[in-house]
């Protein structure tokens, strides 16, 4: 990462404003958006979004082809083109052959997209942004944070300096007497303007119409006053059906400001009377810029899918704390990062693809049902493959990728980090051979992994067997947790293996876009873990489990590798996460919790890659209340803890307020115990109340439930 | 049904809402409050009345004698107009939502460009919902489909809730029965 990216970080971080006005937003927001959903099957909703969005992107040509048509029949002139130089062009011919001085627009993503305002203002055209956010930071000289709250990261007192140099009066910062002068100043703008230019939220194939939503009333404006019209919309707005339109309206503005409806909708079509009685002249153009190659790229068409609503910038944990800037000029949160990579150039995704740290917030939150993390990880892919990895990451991999050699460097690491160790932690964490970072301590290597004390356990002979994937967490610095594991399953009637020739799982070097890597990882694990028959293969690592129930498969289809495909395959039918599988035997009544126990409040965090890939989160929770815990629940349970496998070492400015907030989340509910079943959260979160200082134990699942065994 | 549910969520995004049996008491209703708003000819104080099946039979005479009432709508009377009166043919009950054909530029131009607007509605066009309108309303027959769903508001600074940006601050939802239907 660019060390001007690494500083715009600290400086948005830093930046209290912001992170409080975000921060404040994204915790509204998530209850609002709920309310606002009120009786309505999201998934169903979000099914029949993603279909229509997904038939448009596979039919642009047609679509478009429909849409001119249907909106030249109407009497509106359409222009269709790849080429952002050639739309700038377009526009400024229109203003010059009408001798239009000043022109209005309405907020627009697409025009942005193109830096139209600049182009229009050096060839001496006034432009007048007039939604309030875009007018706010069109007069601070600056650009959007947000794709629907533009001014987000600005205060009122920054509003009110802007404001009184505009209408030269000292004002005050009350919001309603500045949205007054707003209003105020732009009403002459408004009425003295030769031409509006705004973009379009729907295009409908099949009516030619267009359809533009605002809050402020100010499309109606600029729609109606002036004598020329042109809408600049990109093609993925296309639909076919005019029906539609409700479907895609009822999700776009709960998902993006949690209304029910925005205060305006407009359906325009074609040309309409002008006060003078003259017909307006009306231009929609279709702009491409790329939208066509990403329709045709299998992977990143469903990005097309995209109804704009923001909500993946909303729920997102890294955008509350940096803001859009940090992201770009443009396009910002996580379809601006994929955005960005194909409207823009894939060299520029660079540094702000890092920014995401996989947790899949927004894949529950999508109504286009867009794999934006998936997405992102494939640009890390893409990167890697265009430019190579950095040295130290290479390095890095070339151990990884040896087992002998980096169970061997760990070994040594448990030697080496002695002399750091306080108590149970260390201050240099030789694991992910990177730099630590402060606020948070790290786990010494054990002086025995699991794979040694595993071969002093002594197990009953059982029939049925399952083989344990420790990962290296487990295997290297939480060994206890194996042990625990073992002694459930054993007391369920299953006896563990352990296949010494198990190594990494490769998500370390899949998050990081070493596709190469993953995928040798994952074929030295296949190897390892269908070796022996088993019934179950069993991790208490939801990342390590993840990996082996989906991510051997994607890995070798992105690589196009098929040799090791039917095995990855019959390695994920088998593949299970320790608590659905501790589930299942007590439903069974092969497994007994003890009885009657009153342990105590308990509060609950929840890994991204169990909740939202795995989709466990009820199976842990009754375990727990079944031993006799009573379950006090966090606020934000299931927002990331900020650990992010090597993310917080790369990104440590990220990583420590995330992990913050989760902290004062956990003290908040009174409970003394914190319960989690990943071992990254734990090392994450145990680290961070060691520094914190607070009286607070941080637990895998595996080991609260092997205390309580009948 | 319909319009307790309608009027629930109108009311949810500060619209306020009245139901009449008769033409006759809603306009003396609408009088009465024009006046006690302030109607009059001085600037920014006048009210414009854009045409619509409300107006039928209704005796022009009776209004014209209100000072600061017109029906000439012009960018220029719109412009410095207080009060817009419009008739919007739909309202949306699942999401407090009138609709228009707002084709016609007068209808628009006293909806966008007054202080206060106030939008006359038949009770029989009231719908459950947006589906069930664009069933009805199709852009081969409507170039303008506009829906309006309470005032003008913005949250463009800090994130505050505030009303009345480029559009009215104030809209008041008059429900006519007499204009048709029982709903």
């Amino acid at each position: 990462m660019g060390t001007e990216f690494k500083e715009s970080i600290t400086k948005a971080v830093n930046n209290a404003n912001l992170t409080g006005a975000l921060g404040k937003f994204s915790e509204a927001y998530k209850i609002n958006r709920a309310k606002a959903y009120e009786g309505i099957d999201f998934e169903e909703l979000r099914g029949r979004i993603a279909d229509l969005k997904g038939y448009a992107a596979t039919h642009l040509d047609e679509l478009s082809d429909l849409f001119q048509k249907n909106a030249e029949a109407a009497g509106a002139t359409v222009f269709r083109t790849n080429d952002p130089a050639k739309v700038r062009e377009y526009i400024l011919k229109v203003a010059q052959d009408n001798g239009v001085k000043t022109v209005i627009k309405s907020k627009s993503m697409a025009t942005e997209e193109i830096h139209l305002n600049q182009y229009l203002e050096k060839a001496g055209i006034e432009v007048g942004e007039t939604d309030l956010g875009e007018w706010i930071i069109q007069l601070a000289g600056q650009t959007p944070s947000h794709m629907v709250m533009p001014a987000i990261h600005m205060t009122k007192e920054e509003v009110s300096d802007l404001f009184s140099k505009e209408v030269n009066e000292r004002l005050t910062s009350d919001i309603p007497r500045l949205v007054k002068v707003a209003r105020e100043q732009l009403r002459p703008t408004f009425l003295a303007a030769d031409m509006g230019i705004s973009g379009g939220n729907i295009a409908v194939a099949e009516t030619g119409s267009i359809v533009l939503m605002t809050n402020e009333g100010n499309a109606r404006l600029v729609t109606s006053l002036p004598k020329i019209h042109i809408a600049l919309v990109g093609i993925e707005k296309l639909i076919e059906k005019y029906a539609d339109v409700a479907t895609i309206l009822k999700a776009l503005p709960r998902s993006a400001t949690a209304q029910l409806l925005t205060s305006y909708v407009s359906i325009i079509t074609g040309t309409t009377p002008n006060p003078d009685g003259s017909m307006k002249d009306m231009h929609i153009i279709l702009m491409d810029n790329r939208r066509s190659e990403m329709a045709a790229d299998p992977k990143f068409k469903q990005a097309l899918q995209c109804i704009r609503c923001a909500s993946c910038l909303n729920v997102c944990p890294i955008f509350r704390l940096v803001g859009g800037h940090v992201f770009g000029k443009v396009y910002t949160g996580g379809i601006g990062t994929i955005l960005t990579a194909w409207f823009d150039e894939l060299k520029k995704s660079e540094d702000i693809q890092g920014l995401c740290i996989q947790c899949g917030a927004c894949t529950d939150v999508c109504p286009g049902k867009i794999d934006i993390p998936g997405l992102i990880m494939e640009i890390r892919r893409r990167l890697v493959q265009d430019q190579g990895l950095p040295l130290l990451q290479k390095a890095i991999y070339a151990v990884v990728n040896n087992r002998s050699l980096f169970h061997g460097m760990l070994r040594a690491a448990s030697v080496a980090g002695k002399p750091f160790t306080s108590g149970k932690f260390v201050r240099h964490l030789p694991l992910f051979l990177a730099d630590l970072t402060d606020g948070r301590s790290l786990p010494a290597i054990a002086a025995e992994p699991f794979r040694d004390r595993f071969k002093k356990i002594q197990q009953p002979k059982l029939k049925e067997k399952a083989a344990f994937y420790a990962g290296c967490l487990i295997d290297f610095a939480y060994p206890e947790m194996g042990e625990a594991l073992v002694k459930i399953l054993n007391k369920g009637g299953i006896e563990v293996i352990f296949p010494e020739d198990q190594t990494c799982c490769g998500a370390p070097a899949r998050y990081n876009g070493a596709y190469e890597v993953a995928a040798s990882n994952a074929v030295d694990n296949i190897k390892a873990l269908l070796r022996e028959e088993v019934t179950y293969v069993v991790s208490a690592c939801p990342t390590c489990t993840v990996a082996l129930d989906h991510e051997f498969i994607s890995t070798f289809e992105s690589l196009g590798q098929t040799e090791w495909l039917p095995q990855a395959k019959i390695l994920a039918g088998k593949t299970v996460d320790l608590s659905t599988l501790v589930k299942k035997l007590v439903e069974e009544g092969r497994l007994t919790l003890k009885e009657g126990q009153q342990l105590g409040k308990i509060t609950y965090h929840d890994s991204c890659h169990l909740k939202r890939t795995l989709k466990v989160s009820e199976q842990p929770r009754e375990l727990l209340q079944k031993a006799g815990y009573e379950l006090t629940e966090m606020f934000e349970c299931d927002t990331c803890c900020g650990m992010g496998g090597s993310y917080s070492m790369k990104l440590p400015e990220i990583s420590a307020p995330i992990l913050q907030r989760k902290l004062h989340n956990i003290k908040a509910t009174g409970a003394k115990t914190v319960a989690m079943d990943c071992p990254g959260c734990v090392m994450q979160i145990r680290g961070g109340f060691d520094q914190d200082g607070a009286a607070v134990t941080v637990r895998h699942t595996v080991e609260l439930l092997a205390e309580q065994l009948e | 049904m319909l319009y307790e549910q309608f009027k629930i969520r109108a009311e949810g995004v500060s619209a306020e809402v009245h139901r009449f049996t008769t033409k006759k008491e809603a306009l003396d209703s609408l009088i009465g409050f024009l006046g006690r708003e302030g109607l009059s000819d001085a600037p920014h104080s006048s009210a414009l009345w854009a045409a619509g099946s409300f107006l039928d039979g209704v005796e022009r005479d009776l209004l014209a004698g209100i000072a600061g009432l017109k029906f000439e709508v012009t960018r220029e009377s719109a412009a410095v107009a207080r009060f817009g009166i419009s008739q919007m043919e739909w309202a949306l009950a699942d999401t407090g939502s009138l609709a228009q054909n707002s084709t016609a530029i007068d209808q628009r131009l006293v909806s966008s460009l007054s202080t206060i607007h106030i939008a006359l509605v038949p009770t029989s066009g009231l719908l459950p919902d947006m589906p069930t309108l664009l069933v009805k309303v199709h852009p081969r027959d409507c170039r303008y489909l506009a829906m309006i769903t309470g005032p003008s508001r913005t949250a463009d600074i800090e994130r505050v809730l505030t009303i009345g940006v480029h559009g009215p601050e104030r809209l008041i939802i008059i429900f006519v029965d007499e204009l048709g239907g029982t709903n």
